[in-house]
């Protein structure tokens, strides 16, 4: 990710087809890649989910804990979001502290699943201004192939979804689920040479002038975006993308259910 | 946050944008430098380059490399910020140097970097605004080729309102922010992010908005270069004066 490096007789090759309507694997512009999802991948975490999005593969855990609140939020729980790009998933990964790619991850996938209300972050507040439950999502890539702010939102919200609040680790009763209330859905698409394609594989890309990802609750509403990579977009295409992520949001949120 | 004749809390319409005041060439040691007011935020971007790019293993032999770097300064904010780059500013510097890179010819420059510093030294609401809107005059004022420069903006929600260009009262309580960077004259769209609620209807109000703005805001940064520049041609013509 850091240089993105593509033969030029390949990228000749995406443009080609592109000029034609076509895509490199055979898909239309607005489809998606075959997408699975398994959930309680791991027992020890609250809960997990593998997401499979074509050949990227990612892996969500949710773990929780009592800490204390905010100062300026004494009767809300914490949701804190991290993602790693390991070495495993692709030779542009390097081991070390989050760079800028996995912070743009993290923070795009946090801003939607926070700015949805998903989590009523006050159902977690236990005592206020003293004890709240302190929610750690963290998003593992384990093979990159593109795309990975739809599948890590996925991964995500089906791991949130599956989660149970450990209370009776901490001696407060049986373990229940964590309640969340809706179900935000990305859609990623980018744009080459002024044609959009959603859900890109990482040639795809590598190719691409810019890219963006819209974020919508099962009414339709936008509830976070964000624009990536170093060309334009116009105003018709913003357009196009945000009634195409409304349109294929509510096929995937079928998926998690 | 809007009272009965539609006005916000600082008076303003719900599509009327702070007070903008911006100066190019601020700094003596910078190849460029911009000073943005925007309301109550202060910003100041300066830029260096193209110089060698460091470290090297960063080097493009076919273009140059754009990258900004976003920081607030410790006592920008109520709560003092604790100096060094966080995951808040990581982002934004990435989407701020996107967005530059776009408007720069960089293919005139192979292995080089051109640096941008904004710093923010009081924050208010839409730094990260005012801090593009500022460094796409500093990298004019550098004398940097580029395509044009970028006015940015953000247009939020308040009390299930549409509003432009969110103070920090609005930004505390607002439903949703979508900050934007327009290159006006071809409607391109440079930097785009939202967070918040908002329908497929207010979105496009905010755009509607947005577009507006931006177009303000860029007259308001070309004309902070001709100030700049008409300083030094004032005193070309007196001296061209003295020797006929």
């Amino acid at each position: 990710m850091a240089r993105s490096i593509i033969s030029d007789i390949k990228r000749d090759h995406i443009h080609k087809l592109i000029a034609k309507g076509k895509r490199i694997d055979g898909r239309s512009w607005d489809e998606f890649r075959k997408v699975s999802i398994e959930t309680n991948f791991g027992e020890n975490a609250e809960g997990s989910a593998r997401v499979r999005l074509g050949n990227t593969d990612v892996l969500v855990g949710v773990k929780m804990d009592l800490g204390t609140p905010f100062s300026d939020t004494p009767d809300k729980g914490v949701l804190t979001t991290t993602a790693e790009l390991i070495p495993m998933a692709s030779p542009s990964f390097e081991p070390g502290p989050p760079d800028e790619n996995a912070i743009e991850l993290a923070r795009v996938v946090d801003r939607g699943i926070r700015e949805s209300g998903m989590i009523d972050v006050k159902s977690l507040c236990v005592t206020e201004g003293e004890q709240v439950w302190i929610c750690f999502l963290d998003i593992y890539v384990l093979d990159f192939d593109g795309n990975l702010f739809d599948a890590s939102t996925l991964g995500a919200v089906a791991a949130l979804k599956s989660a149970m609040v450990p209370a009776s680790r901490h001696g407060r009763g049986d373990d229940y689920p964590l309640p969340t209330t809706c179900t935000p859905i990305s859609c990623t698409a980018v744009q080459i040479e002024n044609s959009l394609l959603l859900d890109p594989t990482l040639d795809e890309e590598k190719v691409a002038a810019a890219r963006l990802t819209v974020t919508t609750d099962e009414n339709g509403d936008i509830r976070a975006m964000q624009k990536g990579l170093k060309g334009s977009l116009t105003r018709d295409q913003i357009t196009t993308i945000i009634e195409t992520s409304q349109r294929l949001g509510n096929e995937l949120r079928k998926l998690i259910g | 946050m809007i009272d009965e004749n539609g006005l916000r809390l600082d008076g303003r319409k719900s599509n009327e944008l702070r007070p903008i005041k911006i100066e190019a060439g601020v700094l003596k040691r910078a190849d460029g430098s911009a000073y943005v007011e925007w309301g109550k935020n202060k910003v100041m971007a300066a830029v260096y380059g193209p110089r060698e790019c460091h470290p090297r293993h960063l080097q493009d032999p076919a273009k140059g490399l754009v990258r900004c770097k976003y920081n607030m300064i410790a006592f920008s904010v109520s709560d003092r910020k604790r100096p060094g780059p966080d995951r808040r500013s990581v982002e934004i510097s990435k989407i701020i140097s996107e967005a530059l890179e776009y408007v720069v010819f960089t293919e005139q420059f192979p292995r080089t970097s051109i640096d941008v510093y904004v710093e923010v030294l009081q924050a208010n609401a839409g730094t990260r605004c005012a801090g593009l809107t500022a460094a796409s005059v500093a990298l004019a004022d550098a004398g940097i080729p580029m395509r044009d420069i970028v006015p940015s903006v953000a247009v939020g929600k308040v009390n299930d309102t549409v509003v432009l260009d969110l103070n920090k009262e609005e930004d505390n309580f607002g439903q949703a922010d979508v900050p934007m960077a327009i290159i006006p004259r071809t409607g391109e769209v440079l930097l785009l992010q939202m967070d918040g609620h908002m329908t497929y209807g207010e979105l496009q109000q905010a755009f509607d908005m947005g577009f507006e703005a931006a177009q303000t805001i860029y007259d308001l940064q070309k004309d902070a270069l001709k100030r700049r520049y008409a300083v030094e041609g004032a005193v070309d013509e007196e001296e061209n004066g003295e020797e006929e």
